[in-house]
């Protein structure tokens, strides 16, 4: 082909982009995209766990007064808020980049372009949330922002609306990486390989993506309401004009519900691809794996207003919510069973990713449990409100999504980064985890039985919860502590860990067929697959005897060599995403048109400049 | 052998699993997702329908608290009935410029996306006539809860429009500078889905708002 050979001008130009700042900066590989939001997610878990630390010092005994209550309420508002947004939802994103390309045999995504944009706006969604701290105003009325409590009246400052216009930029990136990898999974599979043919987690995040496409207008709807009521006077949370004080409940928690899943979903599919490799044999149930998450995310919008037992929807609401809702622990269940069946006769080993991965099957057990027991009315009247939920959303979110997360995050290092993680340290860090997960969370079921109620600043003494405020908040050390190995261990291991080759555990999936880290263009020849394990040619085998398994060292290809035509980097997705920034400042300074039209002005322009250029070199 | 020309072949741009171009299951996806987004501002619209305590209201007489005086529902519907056909009619011309793309025709091309366009900015144009108007009636957006939920609803869909006027002009002048044909269809038919979408949901509001009493 006569293209592959490149004037000089252009090859000079691309090497601009091969190292350094520039080339994160303007890259549209989805590799390092993956990585980028990988390692934003981490900075924002560690601001996070900071604050949770915060939280529970000021716990440690009875009349704390390490934090003021207003301080008080912007940490456990902001802890939420970023765990969920800031740390669950990218850390997912990030696997979402860079595994699905690589699980379906492809390049790279549908829209390249696109993915790089979504990145950029996510990062700034978590900047502009937490400038708040350093104003003063950080958000203050809980994640799930209760209109009318955060409505202007109730809610003069700065706080509400950094959280109303944060949300809506974490909204927008939410939503074009939605649209980005259903188009990716729809249409980049490689030749043979069928919807009943992907990878479990590839499944998982195609779940996911629906749940994000169709819950994210549902919350910009709620949130624009509150915005203009805020803004521009509306009144679609003034009580005294006639509004319904639940319409932010029923739109929030419509979208909330199905954001749960967002959030674990992700995380059962990491896990489903960690258990077999290390069990050596196929997912027990593939199919009803696939069903079943289906079913979570369809029933998961029919059970929103589970929230909302204690608002007095009556007798009949509460019993369609809560029928609904133990439905749903019938597909979650499926799948616990599948995990064990998967283990069952396996030839295990206890790899730290393995550990993890058993570790969210037992932990997301017990959450799943304690959400049965609030799933009736009549015992959630008793526990709403209290730690008892704290406990409970915990050991789904900690117990459920980031063991999940750890397991794949210490499966895929390899491939992320071409060595082994230190198994010695990633044990030390399971343990302390998962006993300091324990500790923190399981005493907050007594708790919340025994009267804590959530959110309190501060609690009398001779109420009984001194001991257990004391065991959960030496536990949240210990989870800290752990975090900083972990963090350690990953950058440590990047120098001093062993060569990995590509497929250092003996893994099933096209990822584990090309080097690491794989080259930019992923498959040198995008390859034909024939069954759900290409690697294991229908027998797992009994799997390399050590990790990582012995390789033969292989120089990779470059593009230019291998003649494939790369998509030019390009800045122009951070340019429109700083065009939203400015915008957005504008708006939360007090309105600032100028601001506004200019942020506007750069985010259209780049917009059309982007939309216009093709995404690769134009040969002849 | 087909795996060798993949090699070489950007894979988003001409070998996909379905067949179809990426950009086409994109678009399907925002509709989808833009489905969501129009239900949850219509049925906010429905719950508050006859919430709002004090006037102007879109179907019943009100009575102006400043003068006493009884005054007319606020809706204008054989207005509102034109402004609608005329957004109705723009998918007309959007299909025959979908369909003059496609055979090359350059000269009809241009005059039907310029008359989409067109359409779809007298469409706007009413809408702003529209929205003045009620100002000057004494309906804001924070008047009552009427005036919230329909300047939101109806001024959500207007900017939806607007968006798609730019794009259609875009496309005209693309025409005009070096002329679409067949190999631009795809991106006249995501337009065209987009443009389509916009009038079926301008179709649920007409209804639901200014129809039904």
């Amino acid at each position: 082909m006569a293209s592959i050979v490149q004037p000089p001008s252009v090859v000079r130009h691309q090497a601009r982009y091969e190292k350094g700042l520039l080339s994160w900066l303007a890259t549209t590989d989805h590799k390092r995209i993956g990585q980028l939001y990988l390692y934003t997610s981490l900075v924002w878990f560690l601001v996070g766990g900071l604050e949770a630390l915060f939280i529970r010092s000021q716990l440690w005994s009875p009349n704390g007064r390490l934090v003021t209550a207003e301080t008080y309420n912007q940490l456990f508002t902001m802890h939420g808020t970023t765990m969920v947004f800031l740390v669950i939802m990218p850390f997912s994103a990030a696997f979402f980049n860079f595994l699905i390309p690589l699980q379906i045999g492809a390049r790279d995504v549908a829209f390249p372009r696109l993915n790089a944009f979504s990145y950029w706006v996510f990062l700034l969604g978590g900047v502009f949330m937490n400038v708040s701290w350093l104003l003063h105003a950080a958000p203050d009325a809980g994640w799930f922002g209760y209109a009318p409590l955060t409505t202007k009246a109730y809610s003069p400052g700065l706080n509400i609306d950094f959280w109303v216009l944060g949300l809506q930029i974490l909204g927008v990136s939410s939503l074009a990486a939605a649209f980005n990898f259903i188009t990716t999974i729809i249409n980049l599979r490689a030749p043979g390989m069928s919807f009943m043919r992907m990878p479990i987690f590839t499944w998982m995040s195609f779940v996911t993506q629906f749940l994000l496409a169709l819950s994210f207008p549902i919350i910009t709807v709620a949130v624009t309401f509150l915005m203009f009521d805020r803004f521009y006077g509306t009144n679609f949370y003034t009580i005294a004009a006639g509004a319904d004080p639940l319409l932010w409940q029923h739109l929030f928690w419509l979208f909330g519900h199905p954001e749960v899943y967002i959030l674990i979903l992700p995380a059962f599919g990491l896990v489903s691809e960690v258990l077999p490799v290390f069990s050596r044999k196929p997912l027990f149930g593939y199919n009803v794996m696939v069903y079943s998450g289906m079913l979570i995310a369809f029933l998961g919008f029919g059970v929103w207003a589970h929230h909302m037992f204690a608002v007095g929807m009556g007798p009949v609401a509460d019993s369609a919510f809560s029928v609904m809702t133990m439905l749903i622990a019938i597909p979650t269940g499926v799948k616990i069973f599948n995990w064990l069946g998967t283990l069952w006769g396996g030839t295990l080993r206890f790899t730290t990713a393995m550990k993890f991965g058993i570790a969210l099957i037992a932990l997301f057990t017990i959450g799943g449990i304690s959400g049965v027991m609030h799933a009736s009315p009549p015992s959630d009247l008793q526990q709403t409100d209290s730690y008892f939920i704290v406990a409970h959303f915990h050991y789904v979110l900690f117990g459920g999504s980031m063991m999940g997360l750890f397991a794949g995050m210490y499966f895929y290092y390899p491939k992320i980064t071409g060595r082994m993680m230190s198994e010695t340290l990633g044990t030390v860090h399971f343990w302390l985890t998962f006993i300091g997960m324990n500790l923190t969370f399981f005493p907050m079921h007594f708790l919340g039985l025994t009267g804590m109620p959530r959110r309190t600043w501060t609690y009398d003494a001779n109420q009984g919860w001194e001991f257990n405020n004391r065991l959960a908040t030496v536990g949240a050390f210990m989870i800290g502590a752990a975090t900083l190995l972990f963090v350690y261990n990953w950058f440590k291991s990047m120098r001093s860990g062993a060569p990995a080759g590509n497929d250092p555990w003996g893994g099933a999936t096209l990822e584990w067929s090309i080097p690491s880290p794989p080259p930019d263009y992923n498959f040198a020849e995008i390859p034909t697959v024939t069954s759900r394990t290409p690697l294991w040619h229908g027998d797992p085998g009994p799997g390399p005897a050590t990790y990582p398994a012995p390789f033969t060292p292989v120089q990779p290809r470059t593009a230019a060599q291998l003649g494939i035509t790369m998509p030019t980097p390009t800045v122009k997705p951070l340019i429109a995403a700083m065009g939203l920034g400015v915008a957005f400042t504008g708006v939360i300074s007090h309105k600032n048109l100028f601001l506004i039209l200019a942020g506007a002005a750069i985010f259209v322009g780049t917009l059309y400049n982007w939309l216009l250029t093709p995404l690769e070199p134009e040969h002849h | 052998m087909a795996t060798a020309a993949l090699a070489h072949a950007p894979a988003h741009k001409h070998h996909t699993s379905t067949g179809l171009d990426s950009t086409k299951i994109a678009i399907w996806a925002f509709i989808g997702s833009e489905c969501f987004f129009f239900a949850s501002l219509i049925s906010t619209y429905l719950i508050y329908k006859g919430r709002s305590l004090v006037g102007p209201f879109p179907h019943e007489a009100w009575t102006n608290p400043a003068t006493g005086e009884v005054m007319k529902p606020i809706l204008n519907i054989p207005v509102t009935s034109f402004s609608a056909f005329v957004l109705l009619m723009s998918s007309l011309t959007m299909v025959l410029a979908h369909s003059a793309v496609l055979r090359g025709d350059r000269k009809f091309s241009k005059i039907w996306l310029l008359s989409t366009a067109a359409l779809g900015a007298t469409f706007l144009g009413m809408q702003a006539f529209e929205f003045t108007s009620f100002v000057h009636e004494g309906l804001t957006i924070s008047t009552n809860l009427f005036g919230s939920t329909f300047f939101v609803l109806t001024g959500f869909h207007g900017a939806h429009v607007a968006a798609g006027v730019l794009w259609l002009v875009t496309l005209f002048f693309i025409d005009n500078k070096r002329g679409l044909g067949p190999r631009d269809a795809i991106n006249v038919d995501v337009c065209a889905l987009y443009w389509h979408f916009v009038d079926v949901v301008w179709i649920a509001i007409f209804a639901l708002v200014y129809l039904i009493k």
